[in-house]
């Protein structure tokens, strides 16, 4: 017998396009095989931290299943961790520090779980190094629609492999995942050594990130509001893990991400404060303080990964009607459309926080629905409630796609099926691994309906 | 599911060659509206209204056979619609307006009248907000009309069947609140439509345009109630609240 299921409306993180879903909580493997053989016509889906942008962790009159009671956690001797899919990652990485260790992949913010860095295949800030989340995964345990648990391992059949691929990435739309193992990195102390470049526009950003691979971690913030000869400035900040020796001993415990939650917490606004003029001068602002080069500067894990984390329900601050935050991929011979998404944002006076530019390394081939690809990648805050962004996102679309690029699925909001159709072209091939493991279409989300997956 | 710039992926109108409902499938379109159901009987309009919003770029527009007063088809009618995929907005937009003398000389006309405005509307708004309950988004327009709030000498037939209607689109609201489903209840005042181009246009009087755009708005902003003009909300407050013997001879 499956928990108690609550009637409960969910929203991604941009909290935009609510739908209400029998909510469930699963606290073992026998409750997800429960909720899997017996979910109705609306099927289920498996929830993570709901830090997707969209509608990607929502299932719409169906059944949501929260693994967050799922959390056991096993470090093994090899360096590899055993996780379960409602693991946080904030649980995990002060218990990995413990031993010298940290995530192989880890996204901007540690308020998600294992299972949803597997379902949309995170990326990080050392992607153009490390790959993402999936490239360092061993095994998972995914309960399929016909009630099974199977364990998917890399060196499996291949058929496994095939299944386990399709999972990367694949939106929890293969079945739900239950267990994790994965590969960790050594990260001898709490901090990163840290150069930081700051950019007066983007052709200027761009060529300095050209030496990218120098570096485990790199990531570029924009100001999205920029216009004419400053278009696309930006600070580049650079890292490695810092070596014990790096580190005075005074500071050796600090640094440390807590597995608690935010200090401080956004309340619920009225009315936004955020707009054209309080964020132009925040990007300014944050612009200046930023100083023009600096090297070897030890900056704790926390700062460095997480900044945002710090601000609890930070996402309140677009107010009633929510925010998107529009992520592309494009290949290095792309590289103008970044440009041309500055431009169109900026120039229609999207008020837009710090934007983020990264390069990407070789994405994930075998994962028909992973999103990184080789080139650049570009993520946009928009609130939702701009003027005009409906059609300017839609004319980006087309840039992007002739571009050869992508949108990211857990950031979408707003994309239409051709686009996501075009812009995965092994879309056909997840397609039909889906239909042979979940013939009756039991793992359904809103993405999916809206997208056609 | 409408998507966080609120746009529908698709739409069901019921009263399919309405002017207000096509105007409002018009103020909708976008690239991610790829599904639009035209509920109506058949006829040359409803063939025509098809071929309108094809037209003008409407995707995936299809017509079905729907009859208001014929309650007894009418869930099969929604059920089909909602198995195709999910509805993100379901218009009720059909209605006949008659003529109060006509109602009054034969009574069966203003029963046949309010069968179509007023049970065939509860008809399909029950049995829609069950559909849009069970998917657990979406939302129900409901084409009302000033002439419910007060009920006029000179249209009190009409104005008994959209009182009656927006009754019940108003409970319907409170009764979905919650459900992930919203209703949202259109005031319009006298709308220069088809349904009225015999009559003289009273004060106030809007397009079909009028009443889609701000359809349009109030699905935006996800309100219950929209007035169209928005300042018939004040005129009907203060028309609501005067004495009998005032409202009797005033020359509406």
């Amino acid at each position: 017998m499956v928990a108690a299921a609550a009637p409960t409306l969910l929203t991604g993180w941009g909290r935009t396009m609510p739908s209400r879903a029998q909510l469930v909580a699963a606290r073992a493997v026998e409750d997800v095989v429960a909720a899997v053989t017996s979910a109705g016509p609306r099927g289920l889906l498996a929830r993570g931290a709901g830090r997707s942008y969209g509608d990607a962790a929502q299932n719409g009159g169906g059944v949501v299943l929260d693994l967050s009671a799922m959390g056991d956690v096993e470090l093994l001797d090899d360096g590899d961790a055993v996780a379960g899919a409602g693991t946080m990652l904030s649980d995990l990485v002060p218990l990995l520090l413990a031993r010298g260790r940290f995530l192989p992949v880890t996204p901007g913010t540690r308020f998600i779980t294992v299972g949803g860095a597997v379902a949309a295949d995170v990326h990080g800030k050392n992607h153009h190094v490390d790959g993402s989340f999936g490239a360092h995964v061993r095994w998972i345990d995914l309960v399929t629609a016909d009630g099974e648990v199977r364990r998917l391992d890399r060196t499996g059949p291949a058929g496994d492999v095939a299944l386990l691929d399709a999972t990367i990435g694949g939106m929890g739309l293969t079945g739900v995942i239950t267990s994790v193992r994965f590969a960790t990195i050594a990260s001898p102390t709490a901090f990163v050594r840290v150069q930081t470049r700051r950019a007066p526009d983007l052709d200027a950003l761009m060529s300095l990130m050209a030496d990218d691979d120098a570096f485990r971690y790199s990531v570029a913030w924009v100001d999205g509001m920029a216009r004419g000869a400053r278009l696309g400035r930006g600070v580049l900040t650079r890292g490695e893990h810092a070596e014990p020796h790096d580190v005075p001993a005074r500071k050796a415990a600090d640094g440390r991400p807590s597995a608690d939650g935010p200090r401080f917490d956004v309340p619920a606004v009225p009315v936004s404060p955020l707009n054209r003029i309080s964020l132009a001068a925040f990007n300014e602002m944050w612009f200046r303080k930023a100083p023009r080069s600096r090297d070897d500067e030890l900056v704790g894990l926390t700062p460095f990964f997480y900044p945002l984390d710090a601000v609890g329900g930070w996402n309140r601050l677009y107010g009633r009607r929510g925010f998107l935050q529009y992520q592309f991929a494009v290949p290095d011979a792309g590289g103008e459309v970044v440009r041309t998404a500055l431009e169109r944002l900026a120039g229609m006076g999207a008020p837009s926080f710090l934007s983020v530019l990264k390069r990407f390394g070789t994405g994930r081939g075998d994962s028909p629905l992973s999103f990184p690809i080789s080139g650049w990648t570009l993520a946009i805050d928009v609130p939702a409630r701009t003027p005009g962004l409906a059609a300017a996102l839609d004319e980006l679309d087309e840039h992007v796609l002739s571009a050869g690029g992508r949108l990211y699925l857990a950031k979408d909001s707003r994309a239409v099926p051709a686009t996501i159709a075009a812009g995965y072209p092994d879309l056909a091939r997840f397609r039909s691994i889906r239909s042979d493991v979940d013939p009756h279409g039991v793992f359904v989300s809103d993405l999916s309906r809206r997208l056609q997956l | 599911m409408t998507d966080a710039l609120d746009r529908p992926t698709s739409i069901l109108v019921l009263g399919g060659t309405s002017d207000i409902a096509l105007a409002t499938v018009r103020a909708l379109r976008s690239p991610a509206l790829r599904r639009v159901v035209l509920a109506a009987r058949p006829s040359q309009g409803r063939d025509d209204a098809v071929a309108g919003l094809v037209a003008d770029g409407v995707g995936g527009v299809v017509a079905v056979d729907f009859d208001a007063a014929l309650t007894a088809s009418h869930d099969a009618l929604l059920s089909a619609a909602f198995s195709d995929g999910d509805l993100d907005v379901v218009l009720v937009a059909f209605g006949v307006l008659g003529d109060q003398q006509d109602f009054e000389d034969d009574p069966d006309l203003a029963v046949a009248a309010a069968q179509v405005n007023y049970v065939g509307a509860l008809s399909v708004c029950l049995r829609a907000a069950r559909h849009l309950t069970d998917q657990g988004h979406g939302t129900l327009v409901v084409l009302s009309s000033v002439a419910g709030e007060r009920a006029r000498r000179s249209n009190f037939v009409y104005g008994s069947t959209k009182a009656g209607l927006d009754s019940l689109a108003s409970g319907l609201a409170d009764a979905l609140h919650g459900s992930g489903a919203h209703v949202l209840v259109v005031r319009p005042g006298f709308v220069r439509t088809g349904m009225t181009s015999h009559l003289e246009p009273a004060p106030l009087s809007v397009t079909a345009e009028q009443v889609a755009d701000a359809v349009v708005a109030g699905l935006r902003r996800g309100s219950s109630v929209v007035y169209v003009p928005a300042a018939m909300r004040v005129v009907m407050s203060g028309l609501r609240h005067l004495p009998r013997a005032v409202f009797r001879r005033l020359p509406i």
